[in-house]
């Protein structure tokens, strides 16, 4: 059944509402007891991919309504607002909303809604944050996992058959994303970056889904029948264990390698060219032997925009 | 006087980017004023501009006794696009001290500027409030431990504005360069005036003789100006924050500045439709209208008025 998590009212004739949809085992009216997971995406309005996920996920359950154990809670638009125009933020307020957890009850309107919606997925057996990068960088499935949770989570994601686990050092910034503020109330929440912003990329939703069926089924909310291939992530626990390629000068940047892929050192990641006159500004190559696990997209770069990051071999080849 | 590129990056069909420091007086690290670092911190601009053409006075008149950079721009390029952030990614400076210079684009400005200014005894930035309004020109000092830091906070008073305002900074704060410049050692404060957008020539004035006067009591320079107001300190928690319950057109009735009493209505909210009203806006609180939002409609649940309460 679809339900409003939050509504607040708009100044001109409409009702800004978060919607989630819930999905119960058929015959079921007492739901005490019962584990849920909770798929939440579109914090950032331009990261679609998630949108693929829910889709899936909200009508593969309904056809299979018979191997529902548990409860599925599916929101897909934290951020109607940000979805509805091609905006990263909320538009009207120019602001992060994954800056803003966990809200105020009394705060503004996009606190009192940040507060609605930590308050409804509060509780969860697990959450699963899907974010898509942004519209510059392509990235494999991975999930992100804040130093300070990682015994809470790792086992979660090593079964959600993302091709990378990032383990990053705590930041106090990152203390107002929707994840922290979940895990900080022990709600267990993982964080998935796949893909790249404004776009949807099947075949890695359909790899997160294999990944969130597993979960599920470990978690006893559904019965899995299908036969999944999960697989065994790669993880980076260091800080050292990743090479960042800023761009030198600014320009038009043209790829050569694709993202996923094994890169040597040396080895001609792409040219930051000037189309104006004609030459190539910088040669970006690979300073060091590795996986190619983030690409630029977004051709424009001024100096210092990210156009890549490398795994470095060593840590590559322990799981492969 | 000295203009100096404090900071620079090559632009593809744009003019190089620029952090352009105008240099006073010796080369001696003592006071630093930083202006806008979004692109719609006009007053802020303004503000240095103004700053920077008495301090040149002033330095004629052999007034300058130790070292003033001025800032007026950490972010020409949306200045003149009209954008608030960073162009290509949407990022804040203001969001991204110290900065890192092998980093990201706005993180590698961050740490352009905050090299050349890490070390100044007295920093200030002319700040912007995230929401659209006006402001009682004020002074605020960032509590960076648990506890507000005292003897920044009567310093402050040197500032002579009518308020001083210890604030308890959120995670997103710890990266601003009011936050950094502190765990540098630098004493710093944010100076915010009434506007953002719009010029407000009265207000620039006042927050100049502000900082004039503070320099002049750290020995800075010599200036005998206007004494300002003996400011009085506030926390951040103190301030109360009056919010619509209803979303429409509004009215208001009062502006920045103004004493309201307890249930004074202070703004109307009209249907935006049928245009009746809908619902009014109370004070809970005797005291002074610190800030006043000031766009035509609003949002339900939205802080339309700060008060600083009477203690
Ligand atoms: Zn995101």
């Amino acid at each position: 059944m679809e339900i409003i998590v939050t509504q607040v009212e708009l100044p001109v004739d409409e009702n800004l509402s978060v919607k989630k949809m819930r999905l119960i085992p058929k015959g079921v009216t007492n739901i005490e007891g019962l584990k849920r997971i909770s798929i939440v995406t579109g914090i950032h309005g331009d990261e679609l991919e998630g949108q693929y996920v829910c889709y899936q996920l909200s009508s593969i359950i309904q056809e299979n309504i018979d191997q529902l154990q548990g409860i599925v809670d599916i929101y897909p638009a934290l951020n109607p607002f940000g979805i509805d125009s091609i905006s990263r933020g909320i538009p009207a307020f120019d602001l992060d909303m994954n800056r803003i957890f966990p809200g105020r009850i009394d705060g503004d309107m996009n606190e009192y809604i940040a507060a609605k919606i930590i308050e409804d997925v509060q509780g969860s057996d697990l959450c699963i944050d899907i974010h898509a990068s942004n519209i510059f960088l392509t990235e494999v499935p991975q999930i992100r996992i804040n130093q300070l949770h990682k015994d809470m989570l790792l086992g979660y994601a090593n079964n959600a058959n993302v091709d990378f686990i990032w383990v990053h050092g705590a930041s106090t910034v990152l203390e107002s994303t929707f994840a922290h503020s979940l895990n900080v109330l022990n709600t267990p929440t993982i964080v998935v970056e796949m893909g790249v912003g404004m776009r949807i990329t099947k075949r890695y939703g359909d790899q997160l889904l294999d990944g969130i069926f597993n979960l599920m089924n470990l978690l006893s909310i559904y019965d899995d029948k299908k036969i999944r291939n999960i697989r065994k992530p790669i993880i980076s626990d260091g800080n050292d264990d990743v090479l960042f390629l800023n761009a030198p000068v600014s320009g038009i940047f043209i790829k050569e390698k694709e993202h996923g892929s094994y890169v040597w050192k040396d080895e001609v990641i792409g040219n930051i060219v000037n189309p104006l006159s004609g030459q190539v500004l910088a040669i970006i190559q690979a300073p060091g032997n590795g996986w190619l696990f983030t690409t630029r997209e977004y051709p424009v770069v001024s100096e210092g925009s990210l156009m890549g990051r490398i795994l470095k071999e060593a840590v590559y080849q322990e799981v492969r | 006087m000295e203009k100096k590129i404090l900071f620079e990056m090559t632009g593809l069909y744009r003019d190089d980017f620029r952090i352009v420091g105008y240099q006073f007086g010796t080369n001696e690290k003592s006071a630093c004023i930083v202006g806008s670092t979004r692109g719609n911190e006009n007053q802020q601009l303004y503000v240095c501009a103004k700053l920077i053409e008495r301090l040149k006075s002033l330095e004629k008149q052999g007034l300058i006794k130790k070292g003033i950079l001025v800032v007026p721009s950490v972010n020409t390029y949306s200045l003149n696009t009209k954008k608030r952030f960073w162009g290509i990614d949407n990022t804040d400076i203001n969001r991204m001290f110290p900065g890192y210079d092998q980093g990201e684009t706005t993180q590698r400005i961050a740490a352009g500027l905050f090299d050349n200014i890490k070390d100044y005894q007295y920093g200030m930035q002319l700040a912007s409030f995230y929401m659209p309004g006006n402001f009682l020109p004020h002074v605020r000092v960032m509590n960076i431990a648990d506890k507000p830091n005292q003897e920044l906070l009567n310093l402050a008073a040197d500032f002579g504005m009518p308020y001083v305002i210890a604030h308890q900074p959120r995670p997103y704060d710890t990266a601003t360069l009011n936050y950094n410049w502190q765990v540098w050692d630098t004493l710093s404060f944010s100076i915010y005036t009434t506007t953002t957008d719009e010029v407000d020539h009265k207000s620039a004035m006042k927050a100049i003789d502000a900082i004039l006067s503070f320099l002049s009591k750290q020995g800075i320079i010599s200036y005998k100006g206007h004494e300002g107001y003996i400011s009085k300190q506030i926390s951040s928690q103190d301030i109360v924050t009056i919010r619509s319950k209803k979303a429409g057109f509004y009215h208001s009735f009062v502006k920045v500045g103004d004493r309201v009493y307890k249930n004074q209505v202070l703004a109307e909210v009209i249907d935006a439709f049928e245009g009746h009203v809908i619902g009014r806006v109370v004070s809970s609180d005797e005291g002074t209208i610190l800030f006043a939002r000031n766009e035509s409609k609003m949002y339900a649940n939205t802080a339309v008025f700060k008060i600083a309460p009477d203690l």
